[in-house]
């Protein structure tokens, strides 16, 4: 975090819990903040160039929007990890996808506007990369999902 | 359920927020829509929980969380709802989900827990184990990210 300073820091643990729906949100912040309107502006523009910030926006529930989402788990040979998880990322709905250190190595979470096309892509997925070690585990309840990372 | 006005919105939405003086006034000027009109929807959408919140998405690696753990807890069913709401209570627990248990596979519940070293997310998940009583749990450490993104809706 050396090249950013303390409003800029300040300003992250802001607008990771929340900006305000207003017409001019950056207004509020600036005001919270004490500096001018175009200053959050060109702040934000930086950390978004520099990756730091992801998205800015809506964070949409996916199974509220009507989505049907799914983690699965893979075993992929240690040769095959780059041209499988080729094939796999290649999926729109494939949203997030990790290496872990267990025999099931790859884990990846796939998003479908139906129940039919979730089935539909995981086994596309199945065709494509030729492996039958397939867990498919989608979630039954969700205790938590928030991630707010407190930023010194 | 979305209506066809509502999936135009996310398809703008989902393209993150401009960041000019008045965002909504941009996006309802490419809807042909007014900027109350955008605003007022985008609290309809957050209040119904469509949206699950309006902010910044900040990537972790970068602000000093470096080691990503998903562990998994071979949970009984009776005991499932009672240990998910514990575990859940860890602020270090990020994520915490009660998915399907398969053959050879007997987990049935799964937190990510995000530390700033990988000892850390051990001494968390020996904590919340002994806290539950859960054992046999396996910690699977990310070694590599392969993809991260944000699900693009309503485009196929």
């Amino acid at each position: 975090m050396t090249m950013f300073d303390q409003t800029d820091r300040d300003l992250l643990n802001i607008v990771q819990s929340g900006l305000p729906v207003v017409a001019d949100p950056y207004r509020a912040l600036a005001e919270e903040l004490h500096v001018t309107e175009e200053e959050i502006i060109r702040r934000l523009g930086h950390l978004k160039e520099a990756g730091i910030i992801r998205r800015l926006g809506a964070v949409f529930d996916s199974r509220r929007v009507g989505y049907k989402g799914t983690l699965c788990a893979l075993k992929v040979p240690p040769e095959r990890i780059s041209e499988v998880a080729a094939v796999i990322n290649s999926f729109r709905g494939v949203t997030h996808n990790y290496l872990r250190d267990h025999e099931f190595n790859m884990w990846f979470t796939v998003l479908a506007e139906s129940r039919d096309k979730l089935d539909q892509t995981i086994e596309n997925i199945r065709e494509q990369t030729g492996i039958k070690e397939l867990l498919s585990l989608p979630a039954e309840k969700v205790f938590k999902i928030g991630v707010h990372f407190q930023i010194t | 359920m979305l209506n066809e006005q509502e999936k135009e919105l996310v398809r703008e939405l989902q393209k993150g927020l401009p960041l000019v003086g008045r965002p909504f006034l941009n996006i309802a000027d490419r809807l042909g829509v007014s900027e109350e009109e955008v605003v007022a929807k985008v609290k309809d959408l957050l209040s119904r929980g469509i949206i699950r919140r309006f902010g910044a998405v900040v990537k972790h690696q970068d602000v000093g969380y470096v080691a990503n753990a998903m562990v998994v807890w071979p949970v009984p069913g009776e005991r499932i709802t009672e240990v998910g709401r514990v575990m859940a209570s860890f602020s270090e627990v990020t994520h915490c989900y009660n998915r399907p248990s398969a053959p050879g596979w007997p987990f049935t519940l799964y937190t990510v827990i995000h530390g700033k070293e990988e000892r850390d997310c051990r001494s968390i998940a020996e904590k919340i184990s002994s806290s539950t009583g859960i054992t046999g749990y396996r910690i699977l450490f990310s070694t590599a990210e392969l993809k991260k993104s944000s699900m693009e809706y309503f485009l196929d």
